[in-house]
């Protein structure tokens, strides 16, 4: 019954943070919009999990053991990169540019 | 109310919270506006059977990771409001153009359905948890099928704490 209005919620979640992704430049926003299509697909895995069993549930646990430790890496290059550029904003990290 | 009310108001809530997260010009603003929207996912857990996730989603998503979030933003000082880094307007049609085609795409799945053949009669959750308790129908299967994956989880997580420690050294 709430299979349907979840995974429409889980869509409109995913595009707005591939939206933001595409949207923003400032590093942080961009990690947290990553967040937010976790969270989408976290939706849809717990929403399917009514219909075909609980595994969907475990997947979720796994899902945010590896956000947790995405969060924990990437952040700690963040900080890296700020000590080197003074700065989180995309459009100065452009070492690898032509 | 019914539950499709509720539920429907929780995900407007989560939609709106996304919508304002990656639009705030301040990073705190869009951290938090995403714990709005956490929170609200939590909320649509407990609707869809699933009570230890939705104090999982709170305790460590809104909970831990957000705080680390929060706790860099500080740490870097982005908390004042500086200049826009919103890109530009050539930036923002193609972000908007990208983003309607995924919804395009995705817009089959407010009608989906799992097939027939597979999918468990209505209620099969809520027995399962009636009968193993609501942490043990969860936790029966991951330290049975799951035990290798989670095992592995452990390994990828002693491997996050490794590389955070390196990385926040003085020098790399």
């Amino acid at each position: 019954m709430l299979l349907g209005p979840a995974l429409a919620i889980s869509a409109v979640l995913f595009t707005l943070g591939v939206a933001g992704v595409l949207l923003r430049r400032n590093v942080i926003v961009i990690f947290i919009c990553v967040e937010l299509m976790l969270n989408a697909v976290n939706l849809t895995f717990v929403a399917l999990s009514q219909h075909l069993g609980v595994g969907g549930q475990v997947f979720v646990f796994f899902v945010m053991a590896v956000a947790a430790a995405e969060a924990a890496v990437g952040l700690a290059i963040i900080l890296a990169v700020y000590r080197h550029q003074r700065s989180v904003d995309l459009q100065n990290m452009r070492l690898l540019k032509g | 109310m019914s539950t499709l009310t509720v539920f429907w108001i929780f995900g407007v809530i989560a939609m709106l919270g996304g919508l304002l997260c990656i639009t705030r010009r301040s990073p705190i603003g869009s951290a938090l506006w995403l714990v709005v929207t956490l929170f609200a996912l939590a909320a649509m857990f407990v609707l869809l059977d699933a009570q230890f996730l939705a104090a999982l989603q709170v305790l460590v998503y809104a909970g831990a990771i957000m705080v680390l979030f929060l706790f860099v933003i500080m740490l870097l000082n982005l908390g004042r409001p500086g200049p826009s880094d919103i890109r530009g307007t050539m930036g923002i049609g193609v972000a908007i153009v990208l983003a309607g085609v995924l919804l395009f795409q995705l817009r089959v799945l407010g009608t989906a359905a799992p097939p027939e053949a597979i999918a468990l009669p209505p209620g099969t959750m809520a027995a399962l948890q009636q009968r193993e308790g609501i942490i043990g129908s969860v936790a029966g299967p991951l330290f049975d099928a799951y035990l290798i994956p989670f095992e592995i989880a452990s390994v990828l997580l002693l491997a996050a704490i490794v590389g955070a420690v390196v990385l926040a050294k003085k020098r790399l």
